[in-house]
């Protein structure tokens, strides 16, 4: 379907330079030929997914080197996805089908994943939305994975375009009614398949037991104690049925404002210090309850300002800090810098690159966030004040700024299972919209912001700068982006576990990769790739340590202090945020940019020689354990399986497919105008006349 | 990297970042300096101690400290007087570029009165000093007679300089043997040695490779038609399809647009060594306007009425004053303080990056036209001094694998920029005190700048590390070794370079470990293409911003790091399992009395290598 099918050719096909052949080995061409036969490619359905429309004949559009070609094949709506299935999709090699994505296909989308839908009439490019009058040549699917499709339709039967182009619009764009997900459609049908609950250690805190042992892990059971007032939701259908709160907090304060104004325990850090949040009081113009509130507030604040608490330092992120907004504007600036529909457009975007970067500002706002979490760092550690969160809901900021405090102070949470608990504590049980923020029912835009992006996005810095602190690499995080938009994994498809608990009889399979390894069919990728996702440069964290001695009242003291030390990647860790150091999540952003590929290049490189050695490694402690074990002699040791690092291109295991030559990509565009600096560019290297010799 | 990550480790010294050797002058023992710790200053042999002041540094980072500096004849050295900061640095007197004096005998202010020292590495330093008893009168006249020797007619330091290595790299390398590394001469190629005694290109090396079919006085009339006489010459040739990249200077066109015969025959013959029908790339490294502008002054472009043969296609490198001024204004935003809410757009209006873009793409279309087999090149700018060097050398570098290693590296600098006459001693300013010489540009440090970009982009691909690529400019201002002074090779010759000074290689080649790259996978044949986008190129951090001790870059030392531990894990595991062998295998043998020996077995755990 990609690269190797270029000689059979689609019909876009321009006819290669004659030079071409000199980059496609023989024994490739050969094959291709062999492969262009009438083959109807089968589509792959999900246990519950159904066929809803299809077109024939649709062409995809293919970036190769400089030009375009198409692909001819069918493009199917599914109730879960959009697919494209091309005629002469050739067979992929061993190493290939290793890699791929077991849910989602290359040329699949889920429906959720559909950012922005586009039509081209007369070669003009236009948003799709609603009822359409007259149906474009082209479509353009934009996802929110930052994947780019072109398809066209201009050798389709007219009725099929209508059906295609009508039906995605429908069920991409349209408001949805929740119960209209897929995951319940899969939930059902696949029942026997998910039935056994896989063995997994993440701690979903969904019963008061799994707030205990939190608590008994961050000894907080001092002046912390899990309630179940909200038990079957009684209270409040915002907050879990379980939470912690201070000792001493009667339980009817909860009851009096729905949960509202009370401070509820996120964390405990080894010195005693808590981190906190609160949702505001409701806003109020009548004096009479704003002095209700007051009195209200005071008496929790008694409560929780008299020892043995520390001293409470208010941190209100709905004022001061962030707005949603703010997050919204600059994510919708920023990813339209990798929804690239050509190769001109790539590299005219290439000379103005960092200004682009700089006035979208999202890598301004990764570095507020960051800034905000060593602020309160500093508070719990060297000044040892707790902290309160303070939002309107507290289940925006607040989940951000929390989970990102205990990534860098609590080294449990930089594991998987512990990052995992952690996305389950302060994000799925602490309310945070996901349904809303994802806007996956498509009901309104202006809610939807990427702010949990943002924190995945914030922890891609912390791992890109310490590798080592974290048991995960960055293809764990791509991989958790992605699956915000695979309506399979109910995690990221509630607004809170009241609504999740309510519309979901049976436990759903949860986040990805926590799949035992027997069942083949769910885990994301294989094996092989689990070594790339799983970090193999963490040790094992034990336990959270080191307190620094100074107590500082100054953040850029105690940044500096820390950053003289040398790193201690199980203890504390803070993030460089000077400018320099805060970079682009290349694998998420660029992986679908072929331009942006390195062939046989980026960290992948250097990833792979390291699982090379560890591979060495672990057999050779095994033929050293046989050898102790018994006298037995060994039989010679299958080489291991070497990756061609050649071949891997730096977005690997994304984009493996995307490009088969080794040709160099070329900037297309020219030199921008130097400005003040002209004069100088026309002087000579030397001032020397040559004379007219 | 390693540099760094020895620095982080050690017991924080505040400013340690400030040695010069990027690490703790304890070690530099291994470097051949004999450092007895009871001495107050490292010294070289060869080196002799000045003078020494009390002065006040005034460190941007951490405020003023008291310290002692002691000047030798080639090193500023300070160290720190009081008792929490063991701050040290060492800085060669040639990587000092101006000395100012700062306050005056009125000066009031605290600390106002002293020394401003810009140094050529991307850093000032500021020293304040008593204003009674000509302190600094003397530290500035010191300082000024030892940085810029070549007004006080001093020799520089590494005609003075003692060092002995076991390894002498001068000998690293033999112009006969590297062409005959490339198949030269074959039928097509032979060596001449017309330019001996640098008579037909005082530029160029004594040793050249140029067209068999071309006699020496094809080439003396060509010379006539190449500013300077730089005539076009052989660089490196493919091993199977025998493309190949020819450099040279521009032609001499002029205003009247004249015609040379002999040149375009010249070309032609070029051509047609490989008997390819296709033409013959030029590619002209400068923007075309510049091109078209040097008719004025004599030279010019190969037009298409004249060489019917050849296609010309300019790559739009800009010229030396441009870069100098770029790199001034990357100074600006890292040095002391990094612009820290801009970064971006400050970063992007310095233009060092998008300069670095352009020469990698020039190379890569080198290297794509010659290794995809369409024709031979033939590079040029104005002189074939400049941005000529970094084109061939960085296409050479993404064609040959060989280049890749450490050896080949030292090769190809040695090749393409010392021998064929890139001004370094100009482009640096060795021991000049003219500071504002129209002359100086940071053409090398882009090169080596492209190389790191490449490392980056390859990072299995170098024998060499990033501390490799840093001591080499380190050692390109220091004038401790005579690899980078002068202009070329017939000057050197006549100092006598080689007989009174050591190389820079000896100095690598003797310490090679530290130098090496832990992930290094050699592959034959790889053709390597950097991705020329501003997606992938970066601002050198631990280049440009290594004084700042805010900035560090530890990422990916830890990798590193953990590599090596496997490594060290798996060298033990074979060790053992190599023991565990032999004692077995006597065991048995003893049992069964069969013949197996200890050998035969050996292949056995050998199998992964």
């Amino acid at each position: 379907m990609l690269g190797k099918g270029v000689v059979g050719g689609g019909g876009g096909t321009k006819t290669p330079k004659p030079s071409f052949v000199s980059y496609v080995r023989p024994e490739e061409i050969h094959t291709n030929e062999k492969e262009v036969t009438e083959k109807e490619v089968t589509l792959h359905l999900l246990p519950g997914e159904q066929l809803l429309c299809e077109a024939s004949a649709v062409l995809k559009y293919v970036q190769e080197e400089s030009c375009q070609r198409g692909v001819c094949g069918r493009l199917v709506c599914t109730d879960f996805k959009i697919a494209f299935l091309g005629d002469d999709e050739p067979a992929l090699d061993n190493a290939e089908t290793q890699f791929k994505n077991k849910i989602i296909g290359e040329n699949d989308i889920t429906l959720h994943c559909v950012d922005q839908i586009f039509g081209v009439f007369d070669e003009k490019k236009k948003s799709l939305f609603g009822q359409l009058k007259k149906y474009p040549e082209k479509l353009i699917i934009h996802c929110k994975d930052l994947r780019v499709f072109h398809f066209c339709l201009r050798y389709t039967k007219e009725e099929e375009v209508k059906r295609i182009v009508s039906g995605i619009i429908h069920h991409t764009q349209a408001p949805k009614l929740l119960k209209r997900l897929f995951l319940f459609s899969y939930a059902a049908a696949a029942q026997s398949i998910i039935a056994t609950s896989p063995k997994d250690h993440t701690v979903m805190f969904d019963t008061l037991k799994d707030w205990c042992w939190e608590l008994e892990r961050t000894k907080g059971n001092v002046k912390y104690k899990a309630v179940s007032v909200n038990e079957g939701y009684r209270i409040c259908e915002r907050l879990p049925a379980y939470f912690v709160v201070p000792t001493p907090l009667p339980e009817e304060d909860v009851r009096r404002f729905q949960g509202h104004g009370i401070p509820i325990w996120c964390w405990s850090c080894h010195n005693g210090s808590a981190l906190l949040k609160m949702s505001a009081l409701p806003k109020e113009q009548d004096d009479v309850i704003l002095q209700i509130h007051k009195s209200f507030l005071d008496g929790i604040y008694k409560i929780i300002h008299r020892p043995p608490y520390e001293i409470v330092k208010t941190e209100d992120l709905s004022s001061n800090f962030l707005s949603l907004q703010e997050i919204q504007t600059a994510y919708s600036k920023f990813k339209q810098l990798f929804l690239i529909d050509n190769s001109t457009e790539f590299w005219d975007t290439d000379i103005k690159w960092f200004s682009l970067l700089e006035s979208s500002s999202w890598l301004d706002i990764i570095r507020r966030c960051l800034k905000k979490a060593i602020e309160i760092t500093e508070c719990l550690e060297a000044q040892n004040v707790n902290v309160l969160l303070l939002e309107e809901n507290a289940s925006d900021l607040c989940c951000l700024i929390s989970s990102l405090v205990q990534v860098m102070m609590d080294a449990h949470c930089r594991t998987k299972t512990g990052f995992q608990s952690l996305i389950q504590k302060e994000w799925v049980m602490g309310g945070h919209c996901f349904l809303d923020r994802c806007n996956h029912l498509r009901q309104s835009d202006k809610e939807e912001v990427p702010v949990f992006l943002l924190f995945l996005d914030c922890v891609w810095q912390l791992v890109h700068q310490f590798p080592p602190a974290f048991e995960f690499t960055e293809t764990y995080l791509t991989v958790l982006s992605d699956s915000l938009y695979i309506p399979i994994f109910s995690t990221f498809f509630f607004n809170s576990p009241h609504q999740k608990d309510t519309n979901m009889h049976r436990r759903q399979l949860s986040l990805p990769l926590t799949q035992p390894k027997s069942s083949p069919k769910r885990g994301f990728f294989r094996e092989e790739t689990d070594h790339l996702i799983k970090n193999l440069l963490g040790k094992r964290i034990s336990k959270l340590i080191n307190s620094s001695d100074e107590l500082q009242d100054n953040f850029r003291e105690f940044y500096d202090n820390w950053h003289s030390k040398p790193t201690d990647y199980h203890g504390l860790l803070l993030p460089h945020i000077e400018g320099p150091e805060i970079k682009v999540w290349a694998q998420r952003y660029l992986r679908w940019i072929p331009e942006a590929q390195i062939l046989g290049g980026g960290r992948v490189a250097t990833m792979s020689k390291l699982i090379e050695m560890m591979e060495e490694v672990q057999s050779l402690q095994e033929k050293i354990d046989e050898r102790h074990h018994s006298q037995q002699r060994l039989q010679a040791e299958a080489p291991c399986l070497l990756r061609n690092s050649a071949r891997l291109s730096s977005l690997f295991p994304f984009a493996l497919l995307q490009r088969h030559s080794s040709k160099p990509i070329l900037p297309t565009s020219g030199w921008k105008a130097l400005g003040d600096e002209e004069d100088l560019a026309k002087r000579e290297d030397e001032f020397v006349d040559l004379g007219d010799v | 990297m390693v540099g760094v990550s020895s620095m982080a480790s050690a017991s924080a010294p505040k400013c340690n970042s400030h040695t010069s050797e990027n690490e703790p002058v304890k070690s530099t023992s291994q470097d051949g300096v004999n450092c007895d710790l009871n001495e107050t200053v490292p010294r070289l042999p060869g080196e002799t101690l000045i003078t020494d002041k009390e002065v006040i540094y005034i460190c941007p980072f951490n405020g003023p400290i008291k310290g002692r500096v002691y000047i030798t004849n080639y090193r500023l050295y300070l160290r720190s007087l009081e008792t929490d900061s063991t701050l040290i640095f060492d800085v060669p007197l040639g990587v000092i570029s101006r000395i100012e004096k700062m306050g005056g005998a009125t000066s009031r202010g605290e600390n106002s009165y002293g020394l401003d020292i810009t140094c050529k590495d991307m850093r000032n330093l500021r020293f304040a000093l008593k204003q009674e008893g000509h302190s600094r009168r003397d530290m500035f006249e010191i300082l000024t007679r030892y940085a810029f020797p070549l007004a006080h007619s001093l020799p520089l330091f590494a005609f003075l300089n003692e060092e002995k290595f076991n390894v002498d790299g001068w000998m690293v390398y033999n112009p006969v043997e590297e062409y005959r590394r490339q198949g030269l001469p074959n039928h097509q190629w032979r060596i001449t040695f017309i330019n001996k005694c640098y008579e037909l290109c005082e530029t160029y090396p004594a040793l050249l490779v140029v067209p068999y079919r071309a006699s020496d006085d094809d080439l003396r009339r060509v010379a006539a038609f190449r500013s300077r006489n730089r005539i076009p010459v052989l660089s490196w040739i493919h091993p199977e399809n025998k493309m190949v990249i020819v450099r040279c200077s521009q032609p001499l066109v002029g205003m009247s647009g004249k015609r040379n015969k002999d040149d375009e025959k010249y070309l032609d013959v070029i051509r047609e060594t490989n008997r390819q029908l296709s033409k013959l790339t030029i590619y002209d490294a400068r923007p075309s306007v510049n091109a078209v502008a040097n008719k004025a002054t004599g030279g010019g472009y190969e037009s298409d009425d004249a060489y019917h043969n050849a296609e010309l296609f300019f790559l739009d490198i800009h010229n030396i004053h441009v870069m100098r001024e770029s790199l001034k204004k990357v100074k600006d935003i890292v040095y002391p303080n990094v612009e820290e809410s801009h970064w971006l757009s400050s970063l992007e209006s310095t233009h060092w990056l998008e300069h670095i873009k352009l020469v990698l793409t020039g190379a890569i279309q080198v290297a794509d036209k010659v290794s995809s087999g369409k024709s031979s090149v033939l590079v040029h700018c104005s002189d074939g001094w400049d941005r000529t060097a970094q084109l061939t050398s960085l296409a050479m570098l993404m064609l040959d694998s060989f280049y890749r290693s450490i050896e080949g590296f030292e090769i190809l600098v040695q090749k393409e920029w010392i021998s064929f006459g890139h001004k370094f001693a100009s482009r640096i300013g060795h021991g000049d005190k003219n500071h504002a010489d129209a002359d100086r540009s940071p053409i090398f440090l882009q090169f080596v700048d492209c190389v790191w970009q490449m490392s980056k982009q390859f990072p299995t691909a170098f024998e060499f590390n990033e501390r490799f690529l840093i001591t080499i400019l380190d050692h390109l201002y220091s004038c401790r070794f005579g690899t980078f002074l002068l202009n070329c090779e017939s000057a050197r010759e006549k100092q006598k370079v080689t007989e009174r000074t050591v190389s820079l290689w000896s100095l690598i080649n003797s310490n090679k470990e530290k130098f090496k790259n832990p992930f290094y996978t050699k592959e034959i044949n790889r053709v390597l293409y950097p991705v020329a986008s501003m997606r992938h190129l970066e601002l050198w951090v631990n280049y440009y911003i290594r004084w700042n001790p805010r900035i560090k870059q530890q990422q990916p030392n830890a990798v590193e790091q953990r590599y090596m531990e496997l490594l060290a894990l798996r060298d033990d595991y074979i060790k053992r399992l190599e023991e565990l062998q032999l004692a077995n295998s006597s065991k048995v043998s003893s049992a069964s009395t069969s013949p197996s020996s200890p050998s035969q077995m050996m292949p056995h755990v050998q199998t992964h290598f």
